[in-house]
């Protein structure tokens, strides 16, 4: 990873068509998430509030993307389900990545024994299964999604902090690490100076890389019933969708939105991150 | 007292293969504004003087002896001492000038960081610092936003060697700081540093394979092989009148310019340097002399006195005719 000044990144980004697609999509959803309550109405959410509504409505005026089996809206549905697929992908990588990066800076920069015991550890988290733990906890710990959070979390940063300290080992053997040590530099402002600038880049774009992957694991959770029950999801929408039997009479709008939501948010953070670490990272440009 | 003494200084690598002995006994001194070179081949020992100074060698390595900075022991002080005794006492100009620089920061501020981690905190009195350094080593002040990709290779050796200055130490340890240059650019950079050395009354270090280099720039030589220093004196005495058979073969392998015979004079050394690991017998030198004896596969000869009272020369050979 070497100096790209900024604003060569921006021209290299613009240049990225894909990468651009990717990065206005994720603004759509963004602000979709954020002004939900100025899109639709919530009353939407609540079966109580829909009692009047038909059930099984197709897309029409009144309800843009039809109802379900209880008479909600699918389109409320959809709206506020973004939230929490991006709040939880979003929360789920900022602890997946602090964690492992500092892990990973640690083990790298300390060495020795301190390396050893951080990665036995690190080992140790990286051979839990994933879906029994995430079953377990949210018997323990109730279900609600700070409770998925946390088992993505948990199960995903060890691979952050192999990375980590995979570049900050190289990172170390530089000379202008020598050279900071030689001018009397403390160990802790090597770190800060000189390691972390180097190793940022990479952790940036497996932040990025790392949003769709949370996303998609809340999804798979809140499908396997183990999300909040009281908050709209897209994960939740489609387990609802598939318990109700939308698949058997057809109500593809109950299951689509949803489904098509996921996917595109994933596809555009991942076309963006793709990007972002092909920028950053010169090996991979040169093709 | 001087700025840096060395006393039977020995520095051993511990590697997987066993112990390698890089330096073995080493005894060198240097007085305030004095310049000594440093000469021999590589895998003699002098980077590994360099980094033993302040020690800066990697951890486990063993170093007996003193290493007296400003009549301090080194390896007695304390980490927060021997911190503060970094690039304040002693600075080096390391070889490899774009290794020695961080890609992701700009050369200002890797200059500016070697004053902050001595104190300095104002903002705007270390970027006059920068400038003022810059323009000491014949850069516009104004590149101090670059980054050392966007210069040259000798603008970025001519960074590192402001950087070195940044604290204004009192020995500068200039480590092959022309390597990689092309003559030109040597040739400046040496000038550089003597007129450095000169307007600051610097003391200094100077490490090379470069024989001509160090008669220009050092008063005094010194000459290492396997470890040890073989020769020492003025340095115009080394070069023209070499007494140990290695220094005569390293000031041999440059031609003197105006006089073509010299050109066609057989020169150079055969062989390889011993491996530190496994040393010959007697003096280390022996198997690659051409005027070895039966005595040098048995004896080995420490420095002894050579030339006339003031010429502070000795060798270590058993040919020299001792004073």
């Amino acid at each position: 990873m070497t100096a790209v000044s900024r604003n060569e990144v921006f021209r290299r980004f613009r240049r990225d068509r894909l990468a651009m697609f990717g990065l206005v999509v994720l603004v759509l959803f963004a602000l979709m998430a954020i002004l939900a309550p100025l899109l639709v109405d919530d009353d939407g959410l609540s079966a109580v509030a829909s009692l009047d509504n038909p059930t099984w409505a197709r897309p029409s005026g009144d309800f843009l993307l039809g109802t379900d089996h209880l008479g909600r809206s699918v389109a409320a549905q959809f709206v506020y389900g973004s939230r929490v697929s991006l709040f939880v992908g979003l929360m789920a990588t900022i602890f997946t990545i602090a964690i492992g990066s500092i892990v990973g800076v640690v083990a790298g920069f300390a060495g020795r024994w301190v390396d050893a015991a951080l990665m036995r550890l690190t080992d140790w988290f990286l051979v839990i299964p994933f879906l029994p733990l995430a079953i377990v906890l949210a018997a323990v710990l109730g279900r609600g999604i700070w409770n998925i959070i946390f088992v993505i979390s948990i199960t995903s940063w060890p691979s952050t902090a192999r990375l980590v300290r995979a570049q900050v080992l190289t990172v170390k053997e530089r000379l202008y690490v020598d050279r900071a040590r030689a001018l009397g530099a403390s160990q802790l402002h090597v770190v800060r100076r000189h390691v972390l600038p180097n190793v940022a880049p990479l952790i940036l774009a497996s932040a990025t890389l790392a949003v769709p992957i949370s996303i998609l694991t809340e999804t798979t959770l809140a499908f396997l019933g183990l999300g909040d029950p009281t908050q709209a999801s897209w994960g939740k929408t489609l387990e609802e969708a598939f318990q109700a039997g939308a698949i058997s009479r057809s109500a593809w709008w109950y299951y689509l939105p949803a489904g098509l939501g996921i996917v595109a948010v994933v596809l555009a953070f991942t076309l963006f991150g793709r990007a972002l670490e092909e920028i950053l990272d010169p090996r991979l440009r040169e093709r | 007292m001087s700025i840096l003494e060395l006393r039977d200084l020995s520095v051993t690598y511990r590697t997987e293969g066993g112990d390698v002995p890089a330096v073995r006994g080493v005894d060198l001194t240097i007085e305030a504004g004095d310049t000594v070179g440093l000469a021999g081949e590589s895998g003699c020992g002098k980077s590994t003087i360099a980094g033993a100074v302040l020690r800066l060698l990697p951890a486990g390595t063993r170093v007996d002896g003193q290493v007296l900075l400003d009549g301090e022991d080194v390896y007695e002080m304390k980490p927060g001492r021997l911190r503060a005794v970094r690039w304040t006492s002693a600075a080096i100009v390391f070889q490899g000038a774009l290794h020695s620089l961080n890609p992701v920061h700009r050369v200002g501020a890797q200059i500016a960081e070697a004053i902050r981690v001595h104190g300095s905190v104002d903002g705007r009195a270390i970027a006059t610092r920068v400038g003022a350094l810059l323009e000491q080593v014949g850069i516009p002040a104004s590149r101090a936003s670059r980054y050392p990709h966007q210069l040259s290779g000798g603008q970025r050796q001519r960074v590192l060697i402001a950087l070195a200055l940044a604290c204004e130490p009192k020995l500068l340890i200039a480590d092959e700081p022309t390597t990689a240059l092309d003559v030109m650019v040597q040739a400046q950079v040496l000038d550089l540093l003597a007129s450095l050395q000169r307007d600051h009354g610097l003391a200094m270090l100077f490490i090379t394979h470069d024989l001509s280099v160090l008669t220009h720039a050092c008063r005094r030589l010194a000459v290492m092989y396997a470890g040890r220093i073989v020769e020492t004196g003025l340095g115009v005495d080394v070069f023209r009148d070499p007494q140990h058979p290695y220094s005569r073969a390293l000031a041999g392998a440059f031609p003197t310019i105006g006089d073509p015979a010299s050109r066609l004079r057989p020169s150079g050394l055969a062989g390889d340097p011993p491996d530190p690991s496994a040393l010959p017998t007697g003096c280390p030198f022996h198997p690659r002399c051409a005027v070895a004896v039966d005595a040098c596969r048995t004896t080995d000869v420490r420095l002894l006195p050579v030339g006339s009272a003031s010429s502070e020369a000795s060798a270590a050979c058993v040919h020299v005719e001792t004073r």
